[in-house]
């Protein structure tokens, strides 16, 4: 069996690293959900329901929705800058491609932290924009740039957008060109031509930036909590603070699991709709 | 007959490489003309720029009168069909075709009778809603050529639109697309490097060679009276024999082997026969020359009565006017 089919062998260390240290500790994430805990922080092992029926408060509710919003908006502002971007790097010539995507990659050799901290140094009261914007006489009184949802927004945004620009940037490579010369052929406007044919022909990439901007800013909790102060909590931090400071394990345990079935909900409803925009097509 | 396309002196250089030298050329309205040459030769290059995808250095073009000059391709009344079709990935056959009509704002109604009308000539209607994937190659031509038709361009230019298909499946298509243009009366102006298809299907065939055209003229004048050494050696086999500044090409079916003893008048050289190949209609047979390092070849139908044998002593003639004089 193994003889005939020895590819299968390749997936065996990946398998292994994923059920050890990925598919393990979900369960124990699942079964902790269900537990309770002791007055000094500890697990109690018997079963409640209790952690999930406290997050049916609309103190979460808010938070969730504020979670959700963030990334949304997130992702739609990563696709916005992140599209011309890859649209850009992708018509240079090759060596410039390298340069560009390597300064597109840069950051991510910088500790995630350290980059955050840059921008509060950036946007604080006394920060480098209001300095020089005082200076010049531009403002009297610093401009509030930090600790509010936009600055968490830019953070997020900053840091996410590379997972969007580089999928982008492959399907718009792969794109053959001939496809778009038939386009003006055919008497399309360059405009059209990127709507009918180029977007639709790299849509896999968009899909893919997409989810995992989402994904990566659903769980973010260094950004809200460097750059958006204590007003805006999000669910990361939230579950970060059972963790980390209320130690409630089972409450934090079961905020992850409805916040990850809520995630894997809107994805699957972003599939559809992206399979029906496909569909819509197909009959015009 | 109606000029279509006049193309002025126009000149492609890349960068400092001149691909193709000032050039000029005149395209009949209603005439299907062939760009014949190797690979690297411009034709592609002079289409890319009559479709407008490739903007002359200097000259310009003229359809029907007038200039295109940066006119851009979506705007010039032509068509193109690809060398790998293009088609597009994510639209079944039928939007593949409605594609042109769709962007010049086609209403509905007249849309859909143009669909019908082209969907029955390339025989696509049972396939209709297919994507271009799950069509074979020559399936994939078709639409090619039916979203491209279906814009009645006053040309339709091909780039070696057969090049991907097989042999067979190749010589079917080179008559229907001969009858295609017959039928519709559409200028085609058609790229390729294989001259039995341009043969085969031209009015008239311009043999390009370094960006130059060597020769403009219908496919037997071309074959019969070659102007250039390039296009005697280009078209066909041919023998080409070198008096100092001149050259004299005979065609191999042409020439005559004689026995050494038979008809002494009529012998120009004698040789050794090195090769004799059968290829079912005829044999091939290969003399190289007494003294020379030359091979020439004659074609010996069926019915020529003599059976040559490998390494046969043969004298070689030919008649005067089957010889074209070439400068060389």
């Amino acid at each position: 069996m193994l003889n005939k089919k020895p590819t299968k062998l390749l997936a065996l260390p990946a398998l292994l690293w994923l059920g050890a240290l990925f598919v393990l500790p979900m369960l124990l994430i699942v079964m902790l959900s269900f537990w309770k805990r002791g007055t000094y922080g500890q697990v109690v092992y018997e079963f409640t329901a209790n952690n999930y029926i406290r997050i049916v408060d609309p103190l979460y509710g808010q938070i969730f929705w504020d979670t959700f919003v963030v990334a949304i908006l997130t992702t739609v502002l990563s696709i916005l800058f992140g599209y011309p971007l890859s649209y850009y790097i992708s018509r240079l010539e090759r060596s410039k491609q390298q340069i560009w995507l390597l300064l597109v990659m840069i950051p991510f050799w910088i500790n995630f932290l350290v980059r955050s901290y840059a921008w509060v140094i950036i946007l604080r009261s006394q920060g480098v924009v209001n300095t020089i914007l005082q200076s010049l006489g531009i403002i009297s009184e610093p401009l509030p740039l930090l600790y509010n949802s936009g600055s968490v927004m830019l953070g997020m945004v900053y840091t996410l957008v590379p997972f969007m620009v580089l999928p982008i940037y492959v399907s718009l490579e792969q794109m053959d060109r001939r496809k778009l010369e038939a386009a003006y052929d055919l008497g399309a406007t360059p405009w059209k031509a990127f709507w009918h044919v180029t977007l639709p022909m790299t849509k896999s990439g968009v899909v893919t930036g997409s989810i995992l901007v989402f994904v990566s800013s659903i769980g973010m909790f260094v950004v809200p909590d460097v750059m958006g102060g204590a007003k805006s909590a999000l669910m990361g931090n939230v579950i970060q603070n059972q963790f980390l400071s209320a130690r409630d394990w089972p409450f934090g345990s079961a905020l992850s699991i409805v916040l990850m079935l809520l995630s894997m909900l809107l994805i699957l409803l972003f599939f559809k709709a992206t399979k029906a925009s496909e569909k819509k097509e197909g009959t015009a | 007959m109606k000029t279509i396309i006049h193309l002025d002196t126009i000149e492609k250089r890349f960068a400092e490489a001149v691909v193709v030298p000032p050039l000029s050329l005149t395209i009949e309205e209603g005439e299907f003309l062939t760009l014949l040459g190797p690979s690297g030769c411009g034709k592609t290059t002079l289409l890319r720029m009559i479709a407008g995808f490739e903007e002359p250095t200097s000259g310009d073009i003229f359809l029907d009168g007038k200039p295109l000059g940066h006119v851009p391709p979506y705007q010039r009344d032509m068509n193109m069909v690809f060398q790998q079709y293009a088609l597009f990935p994510h639209m079944n056959v039928e939007q593949n075709i409605l594609f042109g009509l769709k962007m010049k704002k086609v209403n509905a109604a007249e849309q859909k009778r143009r669909l019908e009308e082209v969907l029955q000539y390339v025989q696509l209607t049972e396939l209709r809603k297919r994507t271009p994937k799950q069509l074979s190659g020559g399936q994939q031509q078709r639409v090619a050529i039916a979203r491209a038709i279906i814009n009645n361009p006053r040309v339709l230019l091909l780039d070696e639109p057969l090049g991907a298909l097989d042999y067979q499946l190749r010589k079917s298509l080179q008559l229907e697309l001969k009858n295609l243009q017959k039928n519709l009366g559409i200028t085609f102006i058609y790229v390729t490097h294989d001259q039995e298809e341009a043969m085969a299907m031209s009015d008239r065939i311009a043999v390009m060679n370094k960006g130059r055209i060597e020769q403009i003229a219908s496919p037997a004048e071309i074959y019969n009276t070659p102007q250039t050494l390039f296009v005697a050696t280009f078209i066909g086999e041919n023998n080409i024999f070198r008096q100092a500044s001149t050259c004299t090409a005979v065609r191999p079916e042409k020439i005559k082997l004689y026995r050494t003893d038979e008809q002494p008048g009529k012998h120009r050289c004698k040789g050794k026969i090195t090769d004799a190949v059968f290829l079912g209609n005829l044999r091939k047979v290969f003399i190289r020359l007494d003294g020379q390092d030359q091979v020439v070849m004659a074609h010996q139908y069926a019915g020529d009565g003599l059976d040559w044998q490998v390494d046969d002593l043969v004298a070689i003639g030919w008649s005067q006017a089957d010889e074209v004089k070439l400068p060389c």
